[in-house]
C-alpha cells in the first residue's frame, strides 16, 4: 500500500480504544514530573529497548541479517525495568522501543502508538504490583551492598510477570475485538495460555537482569542476560523463515503436477481442504489433521512420475496408457516416503484409489485393511473431481456428487467418510474460490476481513468447452456401472 | 565397519581421560570443598545432560544447560559473599562426575555420548579453570580488575578464549577423521561459535556473576532462557531435516518419471558435497550447493519426453542450456534461496562464466552421466579422463582434479540405486 493510513482508516470503536490508552499510558507516566526518578537507569533501559527493537527497521540491516522480529523478543528489558524503577519511570522505558520498533501492517503509525500506550500502562502496572509486594526491597533496596533476599525476591518478580501479561493480554484482546472486529470470545480465547509460560521466562530472565544491575557488577553485566534470549528469538526467526520456505518447496510440487496435467487446476488444494473437512467431522485431533490435509494435497503427485504426453492426451487412452496412469499412487509413495513429517499421508498417498469392495488399485485392498487417512482422501478427491468443470465436461452441482457419493458408499466409499463430508457441507458449504497460489499464506490481518467472493458453489470460472465423454480413470463413482 | 579413530582422536582422548582419572583421585583423597555448591552445579550438569533428549545426530551442543553449568563452576570464585574454595581439579571432577551421571540413561539406551564430545567438554572445563582459579585465589584478579564491571568482562573474554580453543580442538579432531582441509572446518566451527555457543558462553559468565551475588538461588532462575535457547534450536534443526527431505523427495521426482537414472541426484548431491568441501566450501555454501545438485536435473519435468537415460552431459550443449534455464525456473517457485536457482541455470554454462558451485555440479553430472555407462573402476577411469580433456572449455581443471582426489581417496564409492 502506497499512501500510508492513519487514525482516520480505522474503525470507530478501535479510534476510540487507541486514543483512551494514550491518555492512560500518559496517566501512567505522569508522576515523573513530581521527580524521584533515576533518570540516568531510564535512559539507559529505554536505550537498550529501543536499540533492541531497531535492528529490524535499520535500512542497512534490513533483509541483509535475519533478526528476531516478533513483538515481544525483548520483554526481559522492560522486565527489569519494571523491577527497579517506580511505576511511572518503567512507563517511559516501554515508549521509545515501541515507538520506532518494526511492523508489518498498515496503518503502521497507529499501531506503533497502540503498542507503546499499552506497553507502558502494563508496565506500569506490572511495576506497582511489585513495588506493593516489596520487590524492591527485597532485590536489595537502593543500596548496592545488600545481598538480594533471594527466595522471596522470586514471589514478587512472579506477579509482576503475571501482571504484565494479563494487561497485556487484555489490552490486544480488546484491540482484536474493535479494530479487526472479532468476536469477544475467539479474541480472548487462548491468548492468555499461549503468552503465559514465554512471560514466565521473560520475567525470570528480567530478575536475573535487574539482580546484577543492582550488583557491584553493574549494568553491563545485566546484558550478558540479554544475549541468550537475543539469540533464541533470533533462531525462531530463523525457523519460521525456514517453515515457510519449506512450505512454499510443498506448494512448488503441487504446483508441478499442475502444470503437468492441466485438467486439474487447483484440484490438489481442494482435495486437502475437502479431506480436513472430513477428517474434523469425524473428530480426529489437531495434529492428524494436518497430516490428513498434506495427504490430500500430496495424494495426486505421483503424476509427476506419468509421462506429460499421456496425462494431456487429447482422445481415449489405450490400455496401455491406463496402466500407466494407475501406477500413479505408488509413483508418488515412492516420493514422498523419505519426508518423514508426512507419516500416515504416505500410506493414504499409495492408497487413495483402494476402493472398499477390494476392486481398486494398486493393491486392490477392501475394507478396513485401506487406511483411514486413504479413505477420507478418496472421498474428498472424488468430491472435487465431481464438482469442479475439467475441460471435457462441466460441474456438477454439489448436491448431484453428494447423491452419487452416497449411492456409491459402501462399494467404492467408506460410508462414514461420506457422511461426514456431507455433514461438514450443510455445516460450512463448499468454497472453491483457493488455487494452489495461495494455499498456505496465512489469512491476511488487516483493519477488514479477507474478502469472499459469493460464488455459486460448484461454479468453477473455467473454459466452457462442450461436454465430451468422460474416459480419464480417475475416482469418479460413474465407474462403478461399468464395474 | 567402524574405522579406527585416528592418532588425534586417541591422544585427545587419553588427555581427557587421564585428567578425569586424576582430578576424581586427587578429590577423593582431600575431600570435598564446599560440598553444597559442588551438589547444587553437579545437579545442574547432570540435569543438563537428561536434556540431552531428543537430540538430533550433528547437533552442535546437545547439552547448552551441562556446558553452560560446568563453564559456571569453573569461574566461580565465591557464593553470595563467600569465597568458595574449590580448585581446578575439584571442578573437573564435579564436571566429570555429574556429568557421568547425568548420561547414564542415555548409556543405559545405547545412546551415550560420543566420546569426542565428552572428550572436549573435559578440555574446556579445565581450560577455563586453568585459566581462573589460580589467578583468583591468588587474588591478582582482583589486584587489576577490581570486583566491579571489568571483573565481569574479565570472565567474558576468558570464556571466549575457552570457546575458541574449543572451536581449534573441534576442528582439528574433524580433520583428523575426515582430512578435510583445516581452514574451512575451523571456519564452519567460528561461525557456530554464533550459534548456541555464545548463549552457553554468556549463560556461564552470568551463573558465575550471579551465584556470586545472589546464592545459588541463581541457578533454578537462569536455567529456563537456556532451556528456551535449546527448544529454538531443536526446533530450528527439525524444520531443516524436514526441508531437506522435500527436497531430496523433489530431485527423486525426475528419477519416478524416468527422465535420470535411479538415484543419480542423492550421488551428484554427495560428490559435489564433497568436492565443495575439498575445495573449502563452507558449511552454508555446502547447503546451497547440496540443494543445487539435487535439484539440478529438475528443468526436465518440463520437457514433453525424457531424454535418454536423463544424461545431459551427452546433449549437444544449446539443449543443455535449455533444460538448465527451464530447472532454474522451477527451482525459483521452490521457495529455496535463489543462490539454488542460480546454480541449476548456470549449470551447463563454459566454466569461465560459471560461479564454483556451477562448475562443481557440472563436473560432477557430467562424472556420473559418463561413469553410468561402464560398471566398474575403468567407467569410472574412463569418464575422469573425459573430464580431463573437457578442462579446456567446459569442466574447470581445479574442480576436475578435486573430483579426482576425492574419487581416489575412495570415501565416496559409488552407491547402488535405490
Amino acid at each position: 500500500m502506497a499512501e500510508s493510513r492513519g487514525l482516520r482508516d480505522v474503525p470507530a470503536g478501535a479510534r476510540l480504544a487507541v486514543v483512551a490508552a494514550a491518555a492512560g499510558a500518559g496517566a501512567c507516566a505522569l508522576p515523573v514530573l513530581r521527580g524521584g526518578v533515576p533518570w540516568a537507569a531510564v535512559a539507559l533501559l529505554a536505550g537498550l529497548y529501543a536499540l533492541c527493537e531497531w535492528p529490524a527497521r535499520c535500512p542497512i540491516l534490513a533483509g541483509r541479517v535475519s533478526v528476531p522480529t516478533a513483538s515481544g523478543s525483548f520483554f526481559p528489558v522492560l522486565l527489569a525495568a519494571v523491577f527497579l524503577l517506580p511505576p511511572p519511570a518503567a512507563a517511559l522505558v516501554a515508549v521509545p522501543g515501541a515507538l520506532i520498533a518494526y511492523v508489518e501492517d498498515e496503518p503502521r503509525r497507529v499501531r506503533r502508538a497502540w503498542r507503546a500506550a499499552e506497553l507502558a500502562i502494563a508496565a506500569a502496572a506490572a511495576a506497582c504490583a511489585h513495588q506493593l509486594l516489596g520487590g524492591r526491597e527485597a532485590l536489595g533496596g537502593g543500596s548496592s551492598a545488600a545481598a538480594p533476599d533471594f527466595p522471596y525476591a522470586l514471589v514478587p518478580a512472579a506477579v509482576a510477570a503475571l501482571v504484565f501479561c494479563l494487561v497485556l493480554t487484555a489490552l490486544d484482546g480488546l484491540i482484536l475485538a474493535t479494530a479487526e472486529r472479532r468476536p469477544v470470545r475467539t479474541a480472548w480465547r487462548g491468548l492468555l495460555l499461549r503468552s503465559l509460560a514465554p512471560h514466565c521466562v521473560h520475567g525470570l530472565a528480567g530478575l536475573m537482569m535487574a539482580v546484577l544491575w543492582r550488583s557491584r557488577f553493574g549494568p553491563p553485566a545485566a546484558l550478558f542476560v540479554l544475549l541468550p534470549m537475543y539469540i533464541s528469538c533470533w533462531v525462531f526467526a530463523q525457523y519460521q523463515r525456514e517453515r515457510a520456505a519449506h512450505q512454499a518447496t510443498i506448494r512448488a510440487l503441487v504446483q508441478a503436477v499442475d502444470i503437468k496435467d492441466r485438467y486439474t487446476r487447483g484440484h490438489s488444494e481442494r482435495v486437502g481442504r475437502a479431506s480436513e473437512m472430513i477428517a474434523r467431522e469425524l473428530g480426529m485431533e489437531e495434529g492428524r489433521l494436518e497430516v490428513i490435509r498434506f495427504a490430500g494435497i500430496l495424494h495426486d503427485v505421483g503424476k509427476l512420475g506419468v509421462p506429460t504426453r499421456v496425462l494431456r492426451k487429447d482422445g481415449p487412452l489405450t490400455p496401455e496408457e491406463r496402466a500407466v496412469i494407475e501406477l500413479h499412487p505408488e509413483y508418488g509413495h515412492e516420493m514422498v516416503r523419505g519426508i518423514g513429517f508426512l507419516g500416515e499421508a504416505r500410506g493414504a498417498i499409495l492408497h487413495h484409489h483402494e476402493r472398499l469392495d477390494g476392486s481398486g488399485y494398486p493393491y486392490g485392498l477392501a475394507g478396513g485393511q485401506i487406511p483411514e487417512a486413504a479413505r477420507v482422501v478418496a472421498v474428498a478427491d472424488a468430491f472435487d473431481a465431481m464438482t469442479s468443470t475439467r475441460s471435457y465436461r462441466r460441474a456438477r452441482p454439489v448436491a448431484a456428487a453428494v447423491t452419487e457419493l452416497e449411492r456409491c458408499a459402501g462399494a467404492q466409499f467408506d460410508p462414514r467418510m461420506v457422511a461426514g463430508l456431507v455433514r461438514a457441507l450443510s455445516r460450512y458449504g463448499w468454497h472453491v474460490e483457493v488455487t494452489a497460489d495461495q494455499a498456505g499464506t496465512p489469512a491476511a490481518r488487516g483493519n477488514v476481513p479477507p474478502p469472499r467472493p459469493p460464488r455459486a458453489p460448484g461454479a468453477d470460472p473455467g473454459p466452457d468447452r462442450p461436454a465430451e465423454p468422460a474416459r480419464r480413470p480417475e475416482p469418479r463413482p460413474s465407474d462403478v456401472k461399468g464395474a | 565397519m567402524a574405522p579406527r579413530p585416528p592418532a588425534l582422536a586417541l591422544a585427545v582422548h587419553a588427555l581427557a581421560g587421564a585428567l578425569s582419572v586424576w582430578a576424581i583421585a586427587a578429590t577423593l583423597r582431600d575431600g570435598l570443598a564446599d560440598p553444597g555448591t559442588a551438589a547444587a552445579f553437579g545437579t545442574l550438569i547432570a540435569v543438563g545432560e537428561l536434556a540431552r533428549w531428543g537430540a538430533r545426530e550433528g547437533e552442535r551442543d546437545p547439552a547448552p544447560l551441562a556446558s553452560a553449568g560446568a563453564l559456571g563452576y569453573a569461574l566461580l570464585g565465591e557464593n553470595a559473599g563467600h569465597a568458595s574454595g574449590h580448585g581446578v581439579l575439584q571442578v573437573i571432577a564435579v564436571v566429570v562426575a555429574s556429568a557421568l551421571l547425568g548420561s547414564v540413561p542415555h548409556v543405559a539406551v545405547g545412546r551415550g555420548p560420543r566420546p569426542d564430545q565428552a572428550a572436549r567438554r573435559v578440555l574446556t572445563v579445565a581450560f577455563a579453570a586453568v585459566c581462573f582459579q589460580p589467578l583468583y585465589h591468588s587474588g591478582r584478579l582482583d589486584d587489576w580488575f577490581g570486583r566491579g564491571p571489568y571483573f565481569a568482562f574479565v570472565l567474558l573474554l576468558l570464556l571466549l578464549l575457552t570457546a575458541l580453543c574449543d572451536a581449534v580442538v573441534a576442528a582439528l579432531l574433524l580433520r583428523a577423521r575426515t582430512r578435510y582441509p583445516f581452514g574451512p572446518l575451523l571456519g564452519d566451527e567460528l561461525r557456530g561459535l554464533l550459534g548456541i555457543a555464545s548463549a552457553v558462553c554468556a549463560t556461564g559468565t552470568v551463573i558465575a556473576l550471579a551465584v556470586a551475588v545472589a546464592g545459588l538461588w541463581a541457578l533454578p532462575v537462569f536455567c529456563a532462557p537456556l532451556l528456551l535457547t535449546q527448544l529454538a534450536f531443536r526446533r530450528y534443526a527439525a524444520v531443516r531435516t524436514t526441508y531437506r527431505q522435500t527436497i531430496t523427495s523433489l530431485a527423486r521426482a525426475t528419477e519416478i518419471a524416468g527422465y535420470t537414472e535411479p538415484g543419480h541426484a542423492r550421488r551428484v548431491a554427495e560428490l559435489s558435497r564433497a568436492v565443495g568441501r575439498e575445495l573449502g566450501l563452507s558449511e552454508g555454501e555446502l547447503t546451497v550447493l547440496e540443494y543445487a545438485a539435487l535439484m539440478h536435473d529438475i528443468g526436465q519435468l518440463s520437457l514433453l519426453d525424457p531424454v535418454p537415460s536423463g544424461a545431459t552431459a551427452r546433449l549437444p550443449a544449446a539443449e543443455q542450456r535449455r533444460i538448465a534455464l527451464l530447472g532454474g525456473a522451477v527451482v525459483r517457485q521452490t521457495g529455496v534461496p535463489s543462490d539454488v536457482a542460480l546454480i541449476v541455470e548456470r549449470q551447463a554454462d563454459p566454466y569461465r562464466e560459471q560461479p564454483l558451485p556451477a562448475r562443481i555440479v557440472r563436473a560432477v553430472n557430467a562424472y556420473d552421466d559418463l561413469a553410468e555407462g561402464a560398471e566398474g573402476p575403468g567407467g569410472s577411469l574412463n569418464a575422469l579422463e573425459q573430464l580431463r580433456l573437457g578442462t579446456g572449455h567446459d569442466y574447470h581443471p581445479q574442480v576436475v582434479e578435486s573430483l579426482a582426489r576425492v574419487l581416489a581417496r575412495g570415501c565416496l564409492t559409488r552407491v547402488p540405486p535405490g
